[in-house]
This record gives C-alpha cells, structure tokens and sequence, in this order.
C-alpha cells in the first residue's frame, strides 16, 4: 500500500491569536488553503477577516501560533527573507489603496520597477497589457488615480495586484461600495484573473453574491475563529445557525452585532 | 495615592513615546543607508522642500532683515553706537535668526505636509500596500524626506543669510543714510567662518528634526480625516519645539567657551 502523496497546503494557520490591547482579535485560527484553490471568508464587520490577511502578510505579527506559506514558517522571518516572502503576494486592497502620487501605468508597474527593478520602459507595456487584462484602454494609463470612478480604482489595484504574477493573491472586500453592475464586473475578473495566473487566493467579503462568485471554498469566521469551512456549494445547507443567520442576512440569530471597532 | 498614580501613568506615556521615536529614528536613519535607494523620491523631496520654500524663506528673511536695522538704530542711537548695527545684523542674522526662521516657516510648510500625506497614505492603506509590493516604506517614504531635510534647509540658510543681509542693507543705506561701501565694509569686518558654519549646522539639524517629526506622526496616525488632523498638528507643534529646544542646546555647544 502506497501512502497518499504528502502535499503541502499553500497557506496554513494554526492557532493563531492577535491582540491589541484588551481586545482578542484573532482567537485560534486554524486554517489552510490549498493550491490553486480559491477561498472565500466570510464574516461580519470587526471580526477579524483584515488582521488575518496582514498576520499572513506580515504586516502585523501574531501573538501566538503559526503560519506557513509553502510549508515553510513566516511568523519570525528577517526582514530581508520576509521582502523576498512578499514577492509571493499580490494584494487587492478594500480601497484600491493607489499611489495617488503617480500615475495609473506608474501604480500598475510599481512592483515591477521597485521591486523587480525592471526598466520603466519595459515595465510600462506589461503594465498596459496587465490594464487591457483588467478591461482598461491604454488611454487611461497616463491619468491619475484620483480622476478614476471607484469601480475604475478597483480595476487599477486589481491590475496592480496581479502585474508581478504572485503566487498568492488576497482580495480585501472587493466589491464594497461598488453598484451590483461593476460589482459582477470585478468578480468575473477576479475569477479570470485567478484562473489565467494559477495562483491561490483569499477574498474576504461580507457580499455574498461575489461570495458565491468566486470560491472554490468558503470559511467562516466569527468571534476571531473559523467557525465553519465548506464547499460553495454547501453554504445554503451547512446546517450552522451562525453560517445560516450570516447568508440570508438575519438581524435575529446567534451572532450579535459587533458596537466597537477594532 | 491616585495622585501618584497619575503622575506615574503620565511618565510611563512619556516613556513609551520616547522609546517609540528612538526606535523609529534609529531604523529611519539605518534605512537611509542601506540600498536600494530611490533618487526619484529623493530629488522630489529636496525640490519640494528647497525650491518652492525658496519664497517664504525669502520674504522672512528679508523683512526680518530689514526689521533688525530699523530696531537696531533706534536703541544704538540712545548710546552713539549706530556704526554696530551692520555688525549687529549680520552676527543676528548668520546666527540665529536666519536658521530659526527659516526652520519654524519650513516645519509649518514642510513637516505639516509631510505628515498630512503620509498620515493619508496610512488610513488609506496605501503603506501596507507598499510593502505588498516588496518596497520598504522607510526606504521610500522616510528616507528620502530625513536626507532631503538634512540637505536642503543648510542651502535655504545660506539663501536666507544673504537675503536678510541685504534687508538690513537696504534700510540702513536708503532709510537711515548710511554710506553703501561702509555698511558693506562694517558687515564683512567682524563675520567670522564660525558664525555661517554654526548657523548651517543648525539648519542641517533643523531639517531632520522636522522632516523626522513628519515621517513620524503621519506614520503613526490613525483613525481617519480626524487622525491626520492630529499627526499634522502634533507634526508641526513638536517640530517646532524641538527646533528651539536643540538651537539652544546647538548655540551652547558652539560658544560654550567664548
């Protein structure tokens, strides 16, 4: 009998716990995503979905527990290492988050000329062809970010996020504040973007339309754990009080409303 | 007892700040050794910060210039010792004057921006969004704004200097008849290299100060429009304060024996 091939998930948390102050954010999570799989976490406002993405990320550093990208520890990694770690990442952030210093094509090609340090000539046609991916005429590339639409911002930072060819892309509420329309948009993108790139991604959205949308997977998390994983397909029948007040949008149920922010 | 306790929280508060600022300094100040470094972001600081201070600057030092002489005059004169003000002007103005106003008119253009955009880039997230795009935001954003300030306020000085010089020139020669060769022989007389290098010292100090007050509470504002609010004026009110404090610390050290 041959054991079953040991693969080694792309990203995995365990027991992670976060604070700030007196308030426990994260509250042993334990997650994994797989390869080329496409995770969705849902999940009410203040319950931790952001401080997650940035512990994977590094930006913030957990208090206690562990998480592996390709199997290998991130939590105490030097600075230089964790530079390198973050070539594996794009991320599309809940405000776009562009450089309103630069121009569109500048914001695009920034990981490729700062981090890449490929000339800006060069840079500037990948990040043309990365804006035709994401539906945008190159007459946009010279305009700055602040004369964009919201949608047209979403657009840009997805473009951005996928311009270097991470491995793993995060989604930060992607569709929040666009209209159903546009939101359907970045969605269809989103899985495009996904399946072109192979690579893995984590969304986290409280819209569960774009839930649906985009997962291979979805989790839930409440209270700084994941109370339940399952297939998108499961998600009406997950037989979880909580999953279930959370995906038909019930005021009445076991989860009670979050007063303070983080 | 809660008396002592308050006091006690106050002090551990002012520690944890200190501490705080040390750290970031420290790790600013390192960054800007290590590569990679950003010439582009460097030179848009140093023209942002030299070139478009150059008016204020200049109308600062120029009426402050002009005002030294009038002042001057009017209390020389009670004791016959209007020949001094040419003197007078120039040691205030290479000194003291020179570098502290043009420090203070720079840490309220300056630091306030400085705090107010990268406060912005903070709430907006665009600084996690730097180093998800593998750049340091010390490297790109602090950096270039402490070597800029560093660089930068010395040349506004040497500018500043001349342009107040002048100021007092101007009235003394056309307001209060002094002969124009004379003045100009009075002010060269007693100037010594000590007094322009001690004021660009000064300056070179200042502009860290300021562009590191900025750097850091932008860095660290939080909270939205009302945040940066906050870190603009924390920004400016500290970078001024730390101005005089150090100008004072800066004048001991250079006339302490004299």
């Amino acid at each position: 009998m041959t054991p079953a091939p040991l693969t080694v998930p792309k990203i995995a948390l365990r027991n992670v716990h976060k604070s700030f102050g007196p308030k426990t954010v994260l509250n042993g999570i334990d997650l994994e995503v797989a390869k080329g799989e496409s995770l969705v976490i849902i999940g009410g406002s203040g319950t931790g979905k952001s401080v997650m993405l940035k512990c994977i990320l590094g930006l913030l550093t957990p208090d206690t527990g562990s998480i592996h990208v390709d199997g290998q520890e991130t939590t105490r990694l030097r600075p230089r290492e964790r530079e390198k770690q973050l070539h594996k990442f794009g991320m599309l952030f809940q405000g776009a988050a562009l450089f309103d210093s630069l121009t569109v094509w500048e914001n695009v090609a920034f990981g490729l000329i700062q981090g890449a340090h490929m000339p800006r000539a060069q840079a500037k046609e990948i990040a043309v062809a990365k804006l035709g991916a994401v539906g945008l005429t190159p007459d946009v590339a010279e305009l700055s970010p602040s004369e964009l639409s919201g949608g047209m911002q979403k657009r840009v930072g997805l473009a951005r996020a996928i311009a270097d060819e991470p491995e793993i892309i995060f989604f930060d509420e992607p569709t929040t504040g666009l209209d159903p329309i546009m939101a359907d948009v970045i969605n269809e993108l989103i899985v495009q973007c996904v399946k072109d790139l192979g690579a893995t991604a984590v969304t986290i959205t409280h819209d569960m339309a774009s839930a649906r949308k985009i997962a291979d997977r979805i989790a839930m998390i409440y209270q700084g754990r994941i109370i339940w994983t399952g297939p998108a397909k499961d998600i009406d029948h997950s037989g979880h009080a909580h999953v279930d007040q959370f995906v038909h949008g019930r005021a009445d149920g076991p989860i009670q409303m979050q007063i303070r922010a983080l | 007892m809660g008396f002592l306790a308050a006091t006690g929280r106050a002090f551990l508060v002012f520690l944890e700040a200190t501490g705080r600022l040390a750290l970031f300094t420290g790790s600013a100040v390192s960054h800007c050794f290590r590569p990679p470094f950003y010439p582009r972001q460097i030179l848009r600081q140093m023209i942002d910060i030299g070139y478009y201070s150059l008016p204020v600057v200049g109308l600062t030092a120029l009426f402050t210039g002009m005002v030294l002489a009038l002042q001057s005059y009017s209390g020389f004169s009670r004791f016959q010792a209007e020949g001094a003000i040419a003197t007078v002007v120039v040691l205030s103005v290479t000194r003291e004057l020179g570098p502290v106003l043009a420090g203070l008119m720079v840490a309220g253009r300056i630091g306030a921006a400085m705090a107010a955009e990268i406060g912005t880039m903070r709430v907006t997230e665009q600084i996690d969004a730097l180093s998800t795009l593998s750049t340091n935001p010390f490297k790109y954003l602090v950096a270039p704004r402490l070597l800029a300030g560093l660089c930068m306020l010395p040349l506004l000085v040497v500018v500043a200097d001349i342009i107040g010089v002048f100021g007092g020139f101007l009235v003394g020669v056309y307001r209060l008849d002094f002969n124009a060769s004379s003045y100009i022989n009075r002010t060269w007389e007693f100037l010594q290299p000590l007094d322009v290098i001690s004021g660009l010292v000064k300056a070179a100090v200042f502009g860290f100060v300021i562009s590191l007050m900025g750097c850091y509470h932008g860095y660290h504002s939080k909270g939205g429009a009302q945040g940066v609010g906050a870190a603009t004026t924390n920004a400016v009110v500290s970078a001024s304060i730390m101005l005089l404090v150090t100008n004072y610390l800066i004048t001991g050290l250079f006339f302490s024996t004299k």
